[in-house]
């Protein structure tokens, strides 16, 4: 009995050594995201995309994914954010999908002094800069500068009046303050507002209430297939005018859903989403071709959503800046995670999948109007239009 | 609002009324018969859509892997009864029934998937693969607690609900499908359209409704299921199993369900977690009809669907809140004007 109990104290030893060895020289990435519970269908993609990463080696060092779920809930974020630092040690954060969680997720980061990386869209997660969001950086574009692209577009079209029908939640929510202010700016005058559930069976009442209203253009903030389900609807009793949605449908089973009746509707998207349409010039083509490429070789032809992009984005901020931290100090330490949250906030015209990061200590996401394009639903396929 | 705004809502309140009269009936008829309070109920919905959903993409549906595991499940816990009983008697016909029958089921529907059959085949395929999963369900999860109390049950039932809502994610994905219309028929009456979809749904409802009736009153064993539910020791001493009633009891709700799903599935955009909620709201109909009686039940689901339907006009944000603060009056109500009776005592 003595001699096994020693071969496992010797052998336990060994482990401790071999898994420290490993620990030096790899920067620990930790991944928390919603791959199920209501943001699953964001979630899903995003985790794929840190499996097609697999274990990537930048600068010499391996980088390692630890990716857990967090079932888009909040207190479970917060759970895996613990556990990633205090356990698994990790250099830097990245997620989550959404926003409160995200949002929740910034005191812990704050706290342990790890720097984070949302894939969440809001811009309260990122402003204003204070000791908390110091530490917090994020790549989806913020609403605002989609819903500004909308009113622009709008606009352009000769639109006077749009009625509004969004999600009744954070997303629908924070659409509709943006939209109004990009309306406003714009001269657009918003007649109806209407709210829904993701799982609604059904959306007449606020679609008769919105077509009651006669507006020129009709915007739907939701994201997924669920949006679908008023665009079918204000087609089926004939609405006339424009249908805008957002970038939260760029996918494809948005469009098999939807089918015919999202023919002629206009949403503002990452360009990743029609990077084959995009001039050679444009600086976001390359790690869009790359990335999609990669993602579809693996998932299915048109299985990518601007999503799994966020993910991908997240990495090539850090692409850019582990080697800047390294040359300050050895993963695992917090001088590394100063160094790395330093050289994050001093990303510099990177170009990922859904546009150019300029970060700066004001910025903490540093996207432009590069970032964003106007894509027109024609026959089941997305058209860039000019 | 005008009248034909005012029509609209109602045709729609009345279309989606009946549909939670349908799961309404399901939830008392699992009620009264085997006292769970059948929260998975709505998965059913969901399943019978996304099935459906998926034969029309040509792919094998994932209901098909349940369908094999569930049976191989019940199948061993046959084979473990039978030995802790010493004897092998019943035990070929059980087989048969829990294992040989399933599998075939999967197999046939498995391999017509790619066929891309007529759309009335592939709807009797996807209820079937469907409601095939209720009595192995019950077999597997219900039947060896069957004994226990209301509680166990409702606590069963919560963890069924999360794992069939957990693998329709595996299965079906997280974004949602909708199924091709019956018909585009649409008819005038009075300057209001209505549409020949929700004459369908209203229109099958009350034929399994009809049906349902009929099967109560006119056969052998729909009237064991009412012995069973009136007095569950009476229907025994009778020689009325507990087990087939029960057997028979979530065929026929899973059957519900799974109708439910391939009428609503034209109608709106179904997701894999779809179901909880309009499951809930043939529940707070249910409830109406205080989880016993039918008609009333029936009516109560309509009432919810009109309710939800002219809410969501006037306040579209408030509108889960509207219809679910119906239960409170109608819980005092309850409690107020009928007599308690212990449930536990028999």
């Amino acid at each position: 009995m003595i001699s096994t109990q020693r071969l496992l104290t010797a052998l336990s030893f060994a482990l401790a050594l071999a898994l420290s060895a490993s620990a030096y020289g790899v920067v620990t990435v930790g991944v928390t995201l919603s791959a199920t519970g209501p943001a699953a269908s964001l979630g899903i993609p995003e985790k794929n995309t840190f499996e097609l990463l697999g274990e990537p080696v930048v600068a010499g060092q391996k980088v390692h994914f630890i990716i857990l779920d967090d079932k888009s809930d909040t207190t479970e974020a917060v759970k895996n954010t613990r556990k990633l630092i205090s356990e698994d040690k990790v250099d830097v954060i990245i997620g989550s999908t959404v926003t409160p969680n995200s949002l929740a997720m910034r005191d812990v980061v704050a706290e342990a002094e790890v720097p984070m990386i949302s894939m969440a869209a809001s811009a309260l997660i990122i402003a204003p800069i204070d000791p908390k969001t110091r530490w917090v950086f994020k790549t989806p574009q913020n609403d605002s500068l989609m819903a500004d692209a909308i009113a622009v577009h709008m606009r352009a079209g000769g639109v006077r009046t749009m009625g509004f029908i969004g999600f009744n939640d954070a997303y629908g929510d924070s659409w509709l303050n943006e939209m109004r202010r990009s309306a406003q700016t714009a001269g657009i005058k918003i007649v109806a507002e209407e709210k829904y559930n993701r799982n609604d069976t059904s959306v007449t009442g606020q679609v008769l209430k919105l077509l009651a209203a006669q507006p020129d253009a009709i915007l739907i903030a939701g994201s997924g297939t669920p949006a679908a389900t008023p665009h079918k609807d204000l087609v089926a009793r004939g609405y006339k005018g424009r249908i805008y949605q957002t970038h939260g449908v760029a996918n494809a089973d948005f469009l098999r859903v939807v089918g015919a009746d999202g023919n002629g509707a206009f949403l503002p998207a990452g360009p990743l989403l029609v990077y084959e349409q995009l001039p050679e010039s444009n600086p976001v083509k390359k790690s869009a071709a790359e990335y999609v490429t990669l993602y579809e070789a693996k998932y299915g032809a048109g299985s990518r959503t601007t999503f799994g992009g966020h993910a991908w984005d997240a990495y090539a901020l850090l692409q850019r800046a582990i080697p800047e931290a390294l040359k300050r100090a050895q993963p695992g330490t917090q001088a590394f995670r100063n160094a790395l949250r330093d050289a994050l906030e001093n990303s510099h015209e990177v170009a990922a999948s859904n546009g150019v990061f300029n970060i700066t200590p004001g910025d903490h996401n540093g996207m432009d109007n590069r970032a964003r394009v106007m894509v027109k639903i024609d026959n089941g396929k997305w058209l860039l239009t000019k | 609002m005008d009248l034909s705004i005012a029509a609209l809502l109602a045709q729609d309140g009345i279309t989606n009324g009946a549909i939670y009269a349908l799961l309404a009936l399901a939830l008392v008829l699992v009620f009264t018969v085997t006292r769970v309070i059948f929260v998975a109920a709505g998965e059913f919905v969901a399943y019978g859509t996304l099935t459906l959903a998926a034969l029309q993409l040509g792919k094998s549906p994932g209901t098909v892997g349940l369908l094999v595991g569930l049976a191989l499940c019940a199948g061993a816990m046959e084979c473990v009864a039978a030995a802790r009983r010493r004897s092998a008697r019943l035990l070929s016909r059980r087989l048969a029934l829990y294992v040989a029958a399933p599998l075939t089921l999967a197999a046939v529907v498995h391999f017509a998937a790619p066929l891309q059959l007529p759309l009335p085949v592939q709807i009797v395929l996807a209820v079937a693969s469907v409601t095939a999963l209720g009595p192995l369900l019950y077999r597997v999860a219900y039947q060896p607690l069957a004994e226990a109390s209301v509680l166990v049950l409702l606590i069963v039932s919560v963890a069924v609900h999360f794992v069939l809502l957990g693998l329709g994610l595996w299965f079906f994905g997280a974004e949602g499908s909708r199924t091709p219309a019956f018909t585009h028929a649409s008819f005038r009456v009075g300057g209001v359209n209505i549409s020949g979809q929700s004459l369908l749904v209203l229109l099958f409802s009350l034929l399994l409704i009809g049906a349902l009736y009929l099967f109560f009153e006119r056969t052998l064993y729909g009237k064991a299921l009412r012995a069973t539910a009136l007095n569950r020791v009476g229907a025994r001493l009778v020689g009325i199993s507990p087990n087939l009633a029960g057997t028979l009891t979530f065929l026929l709700a899973a059957l519900l369900g799974a109708f439910s799903g391939v009428l609503i599935g034209p109608i709106t955009t179904v997701y894999y977690d779809s179901g909880f909620l309009v499951s809930l709201k043939g529940f707070v109909g249910a409830i109406i009809g205080g989880l016993a009686s039918y008609p009333l039940a029936a009516a109560g689901s309509l009432l919810v669907g009109l309710l939800e339907s002219f809410s969501s006009f006037w306040a579209s944000a408030y509108k889960e809140v509207i219809v679910f603060t119906l239960i409170v009056p109608v819980l005092l109500w309850r409690s107020l004007t009928t007599q308690h009776e212990d449930d536990e005592h028999e």
